[in-house]
């Protein structure tokens, strides 16, 4: 029955845009926030800086003087850019035209004397979503294994590593470093890892899969053996490349996003199988990241169903492909949900309860929520609090210890009433 | 259920919206063409804050009497709101994805009486997440909410 009564009070909520504070377009993530605020630990393996807006910043960790100045030269004293970099072809079309802000910029006001901008915008993500900890990537930086200048990659890629490591962790404990690998000097790289794998912060260590050097070659032996040494897991971080000549052919962004980021995780993941890396290094622990789910159980049943009719291509495999995969680790984003019971499926078969890590994504356009992994169906509880945190916790070797706020803290502290 | 007000019609842009919250329940309120509709404003993907994106006409392929696709354009009768967090594109009349019409907003009674908009705010927490993406039964969308204005 409708009940008129005297107005109560209402509050105009805005339109989101850039400028609007994380917590608030977060809100909702915040309210569901509550229904896994007991869970021990909430571990995201994988968000973003948008590394375009402190490109100034980063380029003065540069060492090499002349690409430092090469760097100085092409920003003219801006802020924001993309010096050196091969900026990938496509990447303005991430935000949908404006569609989707947080994509598009991050012009959020930020406290001054708390700590780095970055380090205030990705606390309130955290807070907002609940999450403990938060492993931190680049952006458009993923595709500097396609740069024909490969000192650019050695170099920068550094630069961004010291940044991390050196200005932002310090202001904000909960983010995490795993260290970009500049791939195309295998030598270099094990220096790098031998340098931080001491260093707090630093958990692991991370190969940008946009590229095409095959993992099976010989130069790269060292630098598994020295990962392996660590103890720490080496992570293949894929991303996509309109520019490649097969995806070239296709004409929207969302189209060549969709194949491009399994292409290169299938390419390196199949070479690594083929050519018996898991039996070579057997305890070294592999982690694929941003490739979603679906492509793995069709690279599992490809794989067995070739590898069966031709062993005498790949002596090194002791076992199936889809034995190996499933001893793998995943992260869950983009968690592909439009066919729950295919969905359900593919957890089951990649044993996802002990080896999927959730992965946000955040502030990319398309990502999870932890509310992405509550809300299955067929998830145990014990399941959830697994990918959801101890999974990552026991891989990383990370502290199973709440430092996240309450939700209804952050709720309150925004001015939100609880519904 | 509780009846408030959402102001004079007056003070919506055509297109345009309102969203405003009671009691911790958040509601969307559109004008298009003269017409008032309302939604929740939790989309049914991933529960973002749907009615808080930006508005824009649906984009439309221009197919000629050939099947050659020559361009998009922008419908002059369809306008959508945009979830903010991912993307999704809801029809403001109806609340129906644009592609899929099995993924709604989910529509709040709205009326206009003397020039004044009303809507009737939920008395009962909905999920964040809709059915279609936890695998749970849905129900069918209840066909009311609409309102002409007069």
């Amino acid at each position: 029955m409708l009940e008129r009564v005297a107005q109560p009070p209402t509050r105009e909520l805005a339109e989101i845009t850039t400028r609007t504070d994380t917590r608030d377009y977060l809100a909702h993530a915040t309210k569901q926030a509550r229904s896994y605020d007991d869970y021990e630990v909430i571990v995201d393996i994988d968000a973003h800086v948008s590394e375009s807006r402190f490109w100034a910043e980063i380029c003065t960790y540069i060492e090499n003087d002349v690409l430092k100045q090469m760097a100085e030269g092409m920003m003219q004293g801006a802020k924001s850019g993309n010096a050196l970099l091969n900026s990938a072809s496509g990447i303005s079309f991430q935000a949908v035209s404006g569609r989707i802000p947080h994509q598009q910029n991050n012009l959020e006001e930020v406290e001054p004397g708390a700590g780095h901008g970055f380090a205030q915008n990705m606390r309130r993500s955290m807070d907002a979503m609940g999450i403990d900890y938060q492993v931190v990537f680049p952006s458009g930086m993923l595709l500097l294994g396609m740069h024909p200048m490969h000192d650019v990659e050695l170099h920068v890629s550094n630069a961004f590593n010291r940044w991390i490591i050196e200005r932002i962790i310090p202001d904000e404990p909960r983010l995490l470093c795993l260290l970009y690998l500049p791939f195309h000097s295998p030598d270099l790289c094990v220096q790098l890892v031998e340098k931080y794998a001491h260093i707090p912060g630093v958990i692991g260590f991370s190969v940008s899969c946009v590229r095409n050097n095959p993992v099976y070659h010989p130069s790269y032996m060292k630098l598994y053996r020295a990962v392996e040494a660590t103890g720490k897991p080496l992570v293949f971080h894929t991303a996509y490349n309109w520019t490649d000549p097969s995806f070239a052919q296709l004409n929207r962004f969302g189209a060549m996003h969709a194949l491009s980021f399994s292409h290169y995780n299938l390419i390196h993941l199949t070479n690594w199988l083929f050519n018996g890396l898991p039996d070579r290094f057997p305890k070294l622990k592999v982690v694929w990241i941003e490739g979603g789910l679906a492509w793995i159980p069709y690279l599992m049943q490809r794989l067995d169903h070739e590898i069966l009719m031709r062993p005498s291509e790949a002596p090194g495999l002791k076992r199936l492909p889809s034995e190996y995969i499933r001893e793998m680790y995943f992260t869950s984003q983009p968690l592909e949900r439009s066919n729950i019971r295919m969905l359900q499926a593919t957890m089951e078969t990649i044993n996802a309860e002990t080896q999927l890590l959730f992965a946000s994504d955040w502030p990319h356009w398309d990502f999870d929520p932890p509310s992405a992994i509550t809300t299955l169906p067929f998830l145990s509880d014990t399941a959830k609090r697994n990918i959801l945190g101890l999974n990552a916790a026991k891989l990383f070797n990370l502290p199973v210890k709440r430092v996240r706020p309450r939700a209804e803290d952050v709720l309150a502290s925004r001015g939100n009433l609880v519904s | 259920m509780t009846e408030v007000s959402a102001g004079r019609v007056d003070a919506f842009a055509d297109p345009g919206r309102k969203v405003i919250e009671v009691g911790g329940i958040e509601i969307g309120i559109f004008q298009f063409k003269g017409a008032f509709t309302a939604f929740e404003n939790i989309c049914p993907h991933l529960g973002g804050p749907v009615c808080q994106g930006l508005m824009l006409p649906r984009t439309v392929d221009d197919v000629t009497q050939d099947n050659v696709n020559l361009a998009r354009s922008f419908s002059k009768t369809h306008h959508n709101v945009i979830c903010p967090w991912h993307g999704m594109e809801f029809d403001i009349s109806t609340g129906e994805h644009v592609t899929t019409k099995t993924l709604r907003l989910r529509k709040v009674p709205v009326r206009v009486e003397d020039g004044e908009v009303f809507v009737t705010v939920p008395d009962r927490k909905h999920q964040h997440v809709h059915a279609w993406f936890t695998g749970e039964r849905q129900r069918p969308p209840r066909e009311r909410g609409t309102s002409d204005r007069t």
